[in-house]
């Protein structure tokens, strides 16, 4: 696995540098990362960029994660990119919505690096 | 049978949700900050200089508020261990650091009730600064109240029941 380019879509500046971290501890090499408030901020930050792994929150003001990805694949650099929830909404209704709206894994905050290890590295096999 | 969470989610026995409250707590700050949370002593007079409360609110199957209040002193500590950054670096995110720590703790306590997860949702955080309020919240129950220890500091947890 190569050097990776993440975008990282929550509203709290906090857990966006938690999640860049955690990403880190698990053994990933950033070569550049994104941040979005919300779904709105992560398309526009797709038109002009982009990246192997999206990390995404769900509750968001203007556009919360559910919509994102629904939209994502209206984005030429969204297309086929592995998109990651966490979020501290663990309900089953989101957890399939998301699912089925494309996304490839969901993580319930509270997280350790090692549960966004498990999660992302998979999806990352051989891309770079 | 019904599982065991399911019934106290349906049957409402708050009582019964004050060690799944505190276990809520001790994982956020366990896997968030590795820092163990201890069981603190009855306080020996009103808690006093707890000047941040962290607010979440709860709607749907579940109505009420999750609250945790602790000093200016902790609320910096806390914010610096999420962060793993100085305390000095991390005042200018105590809002936004203690604001997801209640949304945490808020989520997991309804994550760990099945029959809450599907039909009950959080507010955005919201934090208030200063101890020279009164909260008036709309619950109509006695609400579970939990004192612990972060890094020997005060920290209280708890949440309002409007049934």
């Amino acid at each position: 696995m190569g050097s990776i380019q993440a975008l990282i879509v929550d509203d709290s500046s906090v857990m966006r540098k938690i999640v860049e971290r955690s990403l880190r501890q698990a053994g990933m090499e950033l070569s550049q990362v994104y941040e979005a408030g919300n779904g709105a901020e992560a398309l526009a930050v797709l038109k002009d960029n982009k990246v192997n792994l999206i990390l995404c929150d769900i509750n968001m003001p203007v556009m919360d994660g559910l919509e994102f990805i629904k939209q994502l694949a209206s984005v030429e650099n969204g297309k086929g990119v592995p998109v990651v929830m966490i979020t501290t909404e663990g309900s089953e209704s989101n957890v399939v919505t998301a699912l089925s709206n494309g996304a490839r894994g969901y993580i319930r905050k509270p997280f350790t690096a090692e549960q966004v290890k498990e999660h992302v590295m998979p999806l990352l096999a051989g891309k770079s | 049978m019904r599982p065991t969470k399911e019934v106290l989610a349906s049957e409402h026995k708050h009582e019964e949700w004050h060690p799944i409250l505190e276990m809520a707590a001790r994982e956020v700050f366990q896997l968030m900050l590795a820092s163990e949370l201890k069981t603190a002593p009855p306080p020996e007079a009103p808690d006093q200089g707890l000047d941040v409360t962290s607010m979440v609110g709860l709607a749907g199957k579940l109505c009420g508020l999750l609250s945790i209040r602790c000093t200016g002193k902790t609320a910096a500590l806390i914010a610096s261990k999420m962060l793993g950054v100085d305390v000095e670096k991390a005042s200018a995110e105590l809002n936004d650091a203690l604001g997801e720590v209640a949304n945490m703790v808020a989520g997991n306590f309804k994550n760990k009730i099945s029959g809450l997860n599907d039909g009950c949702m959080l507010s955005v955080p919201t934090v208030v600064i200063g101890t020279d309020y009164i909260l008036h919240s709309m619950a109509d129950s006695p609400g579970i109240e939990i004192r612990l220890l972060f890094e020997d500091n005060p920290i209280l947890v708890s949440i309002q029941i409007n049934e």
